[in-house]
């Protein structure tokens, strides 16, 4: 069931229009307030907005315009919030069965082992909330929302209260069960790496402003705007030239280098872009590259941080003191070619790492209607 | 010991818990699940009784249920007798003066439900009174427990009010914080006291037994 939403809202503001795709797992990915929640909110009929449209398979769940409005409980969904909101003064069992009062009691407690069993968290039916870990919490929010044969799984921050490890194992545990019950899911996450995880769509939100939305792999590569980009943890952002363009291929100029590129659309000028720092590629000098190098730049390492597995590295391209390019290279490329401050290395920014944003490039006029 | 009165007593606070505590669950509930400008206004007026002197609150409820006035009136037509000093009155009157002690703890309780286990109960597909019975009801139960106690010990040592509205009749009226009141004042000390000690055992252990239950339900439920 494909969901199409209209969202419009004043204070907070809410601003979206989009299509989120049948059977598949939608990240509605920005930072913290940027309304990811509401519009999670609006889908289930939690939360009434001044416009809203809302579309799920072909079916109209709210349409403002025309004063409709299916309530929460009528709408085949399931949702499992941030702090799973189980119902302290029942049971495992007791919660998921909730969710099948209109069974006979007999179908209802069949039913309900079966979700507990899906959700993976059989044999704590006599259990508590109280008694039951982060994770075990999440295992039963979830056996709960899917004990209605939701058409819509609606998923708000569901893994921000588990740690790592266990965390790794839920999203192992939610993509199994995505395979098993075939439901249209949306999940709400600040987490780039939780969303480049789990979902094969992406809708990146902002201040209540859809940025980009699109198949997950082609958002995270191409971000549309230097917002998106950042909201994708993109770090170098530059201005530079769009000298010429050849079919799918276009020139940067970029101070004294020249970058191939590929073509942003049908405008040359002053282009912003921008290279994520694992993409900026460290050239060693013993290999026998000779011409084959793609965009090579030379520059000077100004800093250096290890953090973690990995190192941050700061480079001052060749012609353009005053920049800064940011690199991230695992720690042990560091043990096999060490790197210090003031060294001049050769980095590779492929063609097909540079993301030139559409909405950054200034028209410039045709020479000949230059006066 | 005046067992008479001791048994008045017992039998007006248990009638106006009956009358007072579905009053105060709904009127709970519609508090604290609603915000409307009006409100404070509508809540101030139930808190009143907690600041009105008892003989102010006495005086304008035996002016209300007296014979000059509608509702007085009315009750003699259909009962045959007047409102005023009677039984029938002091549970009236003892239902509105216990307004805020049954109100205000069981408002509490609801407003303590976090938004989200509400809106949960939705996505179940509840119904509202599905939702009311299974999960609001038994969530709020340790603030109604509290409501009922507060009430019924208020009740059992409630005297300006009662002495207003229902007067001193023997059996009808006559409660054991009357009946003190009286003995005291015939220098009969030894009844006086001996039924404000029988009072004060009745209060305390139910309060305390209350609140003890209360605190390992809570304790339980936060675990």
């Amino acid at each position: 069931m494909s969901i199409e939403l209209e969202l419009r809202h004043d204070g907070p503001v809410l601003d979206l229009t989009a299509t989120l795709p049948a059977g598949e797992i939608t990240a509605l990915l920005g930072p913290s307030g940027s309304g990811k929640t509401s519009i999670l909110r609006a889908i289930a009929g939690l939360l009434r907005l001044d416009h809203e449209r809302v579309k799920v398979g072909g079916e109209i769940w709210s349409d403002s315009a025309r004063n409709q409005h299916l309530p929460a409980r009528l709408r085949q969904v399931g949702f499992v919030s941030q702090n799973y909101a189980l119902f302290p003064h029942l049971t495992v069992l007791g919660n998921v069965e909730t969710a099948l009062l209109a069974l006979p009691p007999n179908e209802r407690r069949e039913r309900a082992r079966n979700c507990l069993d899906l959700a993976q968290i059989a044999g704590l039916d006599d259990r508590f909330p109280r008694e039951l870990s982060g994770g075990q919490k999440q295992r039963v929010a979830l056996a709960r929302a899917i004990a209605r044969e939701p058409r819509v799984l609606l998923l708000d921050e569901p893994f921000s209260a588990v740690d790592r490890t266990t965390r790794k194992q839920l999203y192992v545990e939610l993509l199994c069960l995505h395979e098993r019950i075939a439901a249209t899911m949306v999940l709400v996450t600040h987490d780039l790496d939780e969303a480049a995880q789990l979902a094969s769509h992406l809708c990146l939100v902002q201040d209540g402003r859809l940025l980009q939305a699109g198949p997950a792999r082609e958002v995270l590569a191409r971000p549309r705007s230097e917002a998106a980009a950042r909201l994708l943890d993109m770090a170098n952002f530059f201005d530079g030239n769009l000298e010429a363009a050849d079919g799918p291929r276009a020139v940067l100029r970029w101070g004294p280098h020249v970058l191939r590129a590929r073509h942003p659309g049908p405008v040359l000028g002053t282009a912003r872009w921008s290279i994520a720092p694992g993409n900026v590629l460290l050239v060693r000098p013993d290999k026998p590259w000779s011409g084959h190098l793609e965009n090579p730049v030379d520059a000077t390492v100004a800093e250096l941080i290890p953090l973690g597995s990995e190192a941050l590295v700061w480079l001052t391209p060749e012609g353009l003191p005053d920049l800064r390019l940011q690199m991230r290279l695992p720690l042990r490329a560091l043990t096999r070619f060490p790197l210090r401050p003031e060294q001049v290395v050769t980095v590779c920014l492929r063609g097909a790492d540079l993301v030139i944003f559409a909405d950054g490039v200034q028209l410039r006029r045709p020479a000949s209607t230059d006066i | 010991m005046d067992w008479q009165t001791i048994n008045l007593s017992l039998k007006l606070a248990t009638a106006t818990l009956i009358v007072l505590l579905p009053l105060a669950i709904g009127v709970g509930y519609g508090l604290a699940v609603t915000r409307w400008r009006a409100k404070p206004w509508i809540e101030g007026l139930l808190a009143l009784p907690l600041v009105l002197p008892p003989t102010v609150i006495g005086f304008y409820l035996m002016i209300a249920m007296g014979g000059q006035s509608w509702l007085g009136q009315w009750y003699e037509r259909l009962a045959g007798s007047t409102l005023a000093f009677s039984f029938n009155g002091l549970v009236v009157a003892s239902v509105i003066f216990n307004i805020p002690f049954a109100v205000q703890p069981i408002q509490r309780a609801f407003e303590g439900i976090a938004p989200d286990i509400r809106e949960a109960a939705q996505c179940c597909g509840l119904t509202f009174r599905q939702a009311f019975t299974r999960i609001e009801l038994p969530l709020a139960w340790p603030g109604i427990l509290s409501a009922a106690v507060m009430s019924f010990a208020h009740t059992l040592g409630e005297f300006g009010v009662v002495l207003m509205v229902g007067g001193n009749i023997p059996g009808e009226t006559k409660t054991v914080a009357i009946a003190i009141y009286d003995r005291a004042q015939a220098f009969d000390l030894a009844a006086a006291g001996s039924m404000s000690l029988m009072l004060l055992a009745i209060s305390l252990v139910t309060i305390a037994v209350s609140y003890g239950y209360v605190e390992r339900l809570m304790r339980r439920r936060r675990a």
